[in-house]
């Protein structure tokens, strides 16, 4: 049951090799075993993932199945699910029983796929190393002194010591391709607006966007048909036809134009990651992909942008844990204000307070015009880099993070430097475009991952070119010791 | 010392949407507190605005009716505040770019038209409801009204009295129920009025610095509270005092306005476009959709009274000033009865009867129908105008019998027997034979009195016109 692809398990759940039951219990063992270590998961429940597993066995039974009934998904604790504790990594959220699910959740129950636990996470997404979570940090299954990057750390770090086969991420600087590279797999942002984010716990709200993680391209490519789709409830969520997109899986990639932007490879690269990079790209050549230079010349203003956006839109979506109507409330108070100060003060970690802060500040009088407007003049400049770099290229690749994974607590104290780890996937948030990261080397025995950035609706192109590569390498393949 | 008031008014009108701003919760008033709290009305984590159109509709129909500019594109943005009954720690609002664009109003106040212009109208949600001391030291917050529809349109500072601020809230409450976007209902709330008011020294030109009554919701109101606060502006000014900005509150019972905060307490609401919106377009197309079916404005519909119905001025504006009132009449007049008789009947007897019952014409037991039958017997001689005032009353309250019924069990029908008529005229003029001298002599006078005589004779039922005819015959003779 272990390291098969998605499309195996349903085979041989098709073919009853084994039963849905059979597999998440297999899976919930491995969790049992883990998770004091990895601290992967926040809220395991044992008998509803076995009831929702043996549905998808009387689905299976009667012939009704589509490929991911049956399959054990780990859900990061960012969307609602029904009767799960949903606490986005925040002390504000610890009893918060979610009464409605997610758009991603129904799409995934209406498959007939098993909610397997829900994954650890920064505080409201808000992280790139999975330590500002009250619930505790997240391991790496690689190296358990080391992180397993950040926001969707726990989805990160199930799937690379294989607690789960599939996982779900969101991602609005990096949190779902930094951690994939960290750890070793395969992760997709899809296109701003492809996911609908009903349901799913606000952080930027015009920058959040939910996708898979799993182990390959193919895999990812499974888990986007099923999660992905218009819905009239999140009113930036697009309309488009529905796409099969493991369709263009096998495609050839003869031709295809690769960008190399000159700013993913200054300094604040790794040398070493660096070479591992270059080695990838090599690998495209020799599949018959053609090389091309260009520039984000914008792009050193991607993470000064995204921390005036971000934190403004953070500051106001997170105006709602008050206290007043659910989630934390401090214990004692002398009046509103005062339960307002202390409940925020007390409910909120760190990280949050600062971006909080933040974004109040850009967000002020005075200072509007300064910093969130011109963040938002520049966001623009960022996003037509991407679309005159798409004139000449099909794809644009890069490092998906400047290191392998770092040391827990190197960088907690230090948000700048942490901050950095973005370097190379923000801009992407900032204009909405899709990119993936997948396995493409190792560092010291740590995971390496190389960035795809494709065009707006290129999923499914993305994936073709990530699967290209993974049908000629095998890094995606390995596993960390321990939890072959 | 001679001082110019200043007036700037802005209108809060709550949308006649079944459906909230942004979800499909129910807007209706009075029901258990939080029964109409959805988890968007709750503002539940993951949760996001999705727009009412209707809304939208609502606000096009405004900005149709005062000739306003109606933008393509408009922006929704956040108001951000902390306030228990803000469930989401901000107001989803309009900012920078409103939904309806300048306009203007034609109002009457003091004998004289002016048109007030109207600087925006914006789309908006309504907060819930703090009810203090529910139990002992406790707040009830109540979210039903959290998220219900809102469009706050505000004026130039172009009114000059407690007058014509009144006249104009008069004026924009007629319109927005006539367009039917708002019940227009004061009381509870579906209107309310937030006026700036400001003196300056007659002939000057710099404004005044304003103090804002918040939520009149009243015209009396309005009136008292502009006049109690440019009272106490000139005499603090007068008395070398000085006024500072400030949001202040009228208190009814006592006739005062107080302040509630000042300028430098005021929030910094950090505004910013609405990410979970996208920018709100309207086309031509729907537009062109909503012209056709908007209803003939008040302004509009008092010129034809008065063109085509022959209506007077008084009388024009009168009808013309609601729209329930309008309907009644149209309905009227399209009974085939004359225009003029319908408007002195509604504006008469009609009107008294439903101020001293304290309702609406709409709730009139005397339908349109029913005036309708009733006047046509005037207009056919059946009765007389006075007679059918007795028949008015007599039916008011029985719904159950027609007019014709109740002419005949009242005794009032009109004698227009000719033959009958004759006999009290010849006895008329054999027992008065003076007073047919002194009118042969020239005085008219007598004419009258020789009229009411045989009126008496017929105890009323006689046809008036008829008698004086004959009269004038037999007189001649």
């Amino acid at each position: 049951m272990l390291n098969l692809s998605l499309q195996s398990l349903a085979l041989h759940l098709e073919k009853k090799t084994f039963s849905s039951a059979e597999l998440t219990q297999f899976f919930l063992g491995r969790i049992k075993q883990h998770n004091p270590s990895l601290n992967a998961f926040i809220s395991i429940d044992e008998e509803k993932s076995l009831t929702m597993a043996k549905k998808a066995d009387e689905l299976i039974a009667k012939g009704k199945k589509s490929t991911l009934t049956g399959i054990p998904v780990a859900q990061k604790d960012i969307f609602c699910s029904q009767g799960w504790p949903t606490t986005c990594g925040s002390k504000m959220l610890e009893n918060f029983i979610a009464p409605y699910d997610a758009m991603v959740i129904e799409k995934f129950n209406e498959v007939g796929a098993v909610n397997i636990g829900k994954t650890n996470m920064d505080e409201f997404a808000m992280g790139s190393s999975n330590e500002t979570s009250y619930f505790g940090p997240v391991k790496n299954p690689w190296n358990l002194d080391l992180v397993p990057g950040g926001s969707s750390g726990g989805s990160a770090s199930a799937i690379a010591a294989r607690l789960a086969p599939a996982a779900t991420g969101t991602d609005t600087g990096g949190s779902i391709r930094q951690p994939a590279s960290l750890c070793g797999f395969t992760g997709l942002k899809p296109t701003y607006g492809l996911v609908s984010r009903y349901g799913m716990i606000a952080f930027a709200s015009s920058l959040d966007q939910a996708g898979p993680m799993a182990i390959s391209a193919e895999d990812c490519a499974l888990l986007m048909n099923v999660m992905s789709g218009h819905d009239k409830r999140d009113s930036t969520s697009i309309e488009r036809d529905k796409e099969d997109y493991g369709s263009k899986l096998n495609s050839s990639i003869k031709g295809l134009k690769i960008g190399i932007p000159k700013e993913f490879f200054g300094e604040g690269l790794d040398s070493s990651v660096h070479t591992l990079i270059d080695a990838a790209i090599d690998q495209y050549k020799k599949l018959g992909a053609e090389i091309i230079e260009i520039s984000l010349p914008n792009n050193h203003l991607a993470i000064p942008v995204y921390y005036v956006i971000a934190p403004a839109e953070a500051s106001s979506n997170l105006s709602r844990y008050d206290g007043v109507r659910y989630g934390y409330r401090t214990k004692e108070y002398d009046d509103l204000t005062d339960m307002y100060f202390k409940t925020r003060q007390e409910g909120f970690g760190e990280e949050v307070k600062r971006r909080i802060l933040i974004g109040t500040y850009v967000l002020s009088a005075g200072y509007y015009d300064a910093y969130y407007l011109k963040a938002q003049k520049i966001r623009r400049l960022i996003s037509e880099d991407f679309t005159n770099a798409f004139k000449q290229c099909d794809v644009i690749m890069g490092p998906s993070a400047p290191s392998v994974a770092f040391n827990a607590g190197e960088k907690k104290e230090d948000p700048l430097a942490m901050y950095m780890q973005d370097i190379y996937t923000i801009s992407t948030n900032l204009a909405g475009l899709p990119a993936m990261s997948i396995p493409a080397g190792f560092v010291s025995n740590l995971p390496v991952g190389l960035q795809l950035i494709g065009n707006y609706f290129t999923e499914a192109k993305l994936l073709n070119i990530a699967h290209s590569f993974q049908k000629n390498t095998d890094w995606h393949l390995k596993s960390a010791k321990g939890f072959e | 010392m001679d001082w110019d008031i200043v007036i700037g008014i802005e209108t809060h009108i709550q949308l006649k949407t079944k459906s909230k701003q942004f979800s499909g919760a129910s807007t209706a008033y009075g029901n258990e507190p939080n029964s109409q709290a959805c988890l968007v009305s709750l503002a539940y984590p993951g949760l996001l605005p999705v727009l009412n159109h209707e809304s939208v509709n609502c606000a096009i129909k405004l900005g149709l009716a005062i000739n306003a500019k109606i933008a393509r594109r408009s922006i929704f943005a956040r108001k951000n505040y902390f306030y228990p009954d803000l469930p989401k720690g901000y107001q989803i609002s309009q900012m920078e770019l409103p939904i309806v664009g300048p306009g203007y109003l034609s109002i009457n106040a003091n004998e004289k038209k002016k048109d007030v212009r109207i600087l925006r109208a914006h789309l908006e949600e309504d907060a819930g409801k703090s009810s203090h001391g529910v139990s002992q030291g406790k707040t009830g917050i109540d979210l039903n009204r959290a998220g219900t529809p809102l469009l706050e349109i505000v004026t130039e500072p172009d009114m000059n009295s407690a007058e014509e601020a009144v006249a104009y809230a008069k004026k924009l409450h007629e319109l927005v129920q006539w367009i039917g976007i708002c019940d227009g209902n004061m009381q509870e709330g579906s209107f309310r009025c937030d006026v700036n008011v400001s003196v300056k020294k007659k002939g000057t030109e710099v404004l005044g610095t304003r103090r804002e009554i918040k939520n009149l919701n009243s015209f009396k109101f309005i009136k008292q509270a502009v006049d109690y606060e440019v009272n106490w502006q000139i005499e603090t000014l007068e008395d070398g005092g000085k006024i500072d900005q400030a949001t202040i509150l009228f208190n009814p019972e006592t006739g005062e306005t107080k302040a509630m905060r000042s300028k430098e307490e005021a929030n910094d609401y950090r505004y910013f476009p609405d990410p979970d919106l996208l920018p709100l377009l309207v086309t031509e197309e729907q537009i062109d959709e909503i012209k056709k079916l908007m209803p003939k404005l008040p302004d509009e519909m008092q010129e034809s009274f008065k063109k085509e119905l022959g209506l007077s001025e008084y009388d024009a504006s009168e009808i013309a000033s609601d729209s329930e009132v309008t309907k009644y009449f149209l309905a009227l007049v399209d009974s085939k009865v004359n225009p003029k008789l319908s408007a002195n009947w509604i504006l008469g007897n009609l009107y008294s009867r439903l101020n001293e019952e304290e309702i609406n014409i709409n709730q009139s037991p005397i339908d349109s129908q029913r005036l309708a039958e009733l006047i046509k017997r005037i207009e056919d001689s059946t009765i007389s105008n006075n007679a059918a005032k007795k028949v008015f009353d007599f039916i008011w309250d029985k719904s159950s019998i027609t007019v014709d019924q109740a002419i005949d069990e009242l005794g009032l029908k009109q004698i227009s027997d000719s033959g009958e008529i004759d006999i009290l005229v010849d006895q008329v003029l054999k027992n008065n034979q003076l007073m047919v001298e002194e009118y042969r002599s020239g005085k008219d006078k007598a004419f009258n009195a020789l009229v009411g005589q045989v009126m008496k004779a017929s105890k009323g039922k006689a046809n008036p016109s008829q008698v004086s005819e004959l009269l004038k015959q037999k007189i001649s003779k």
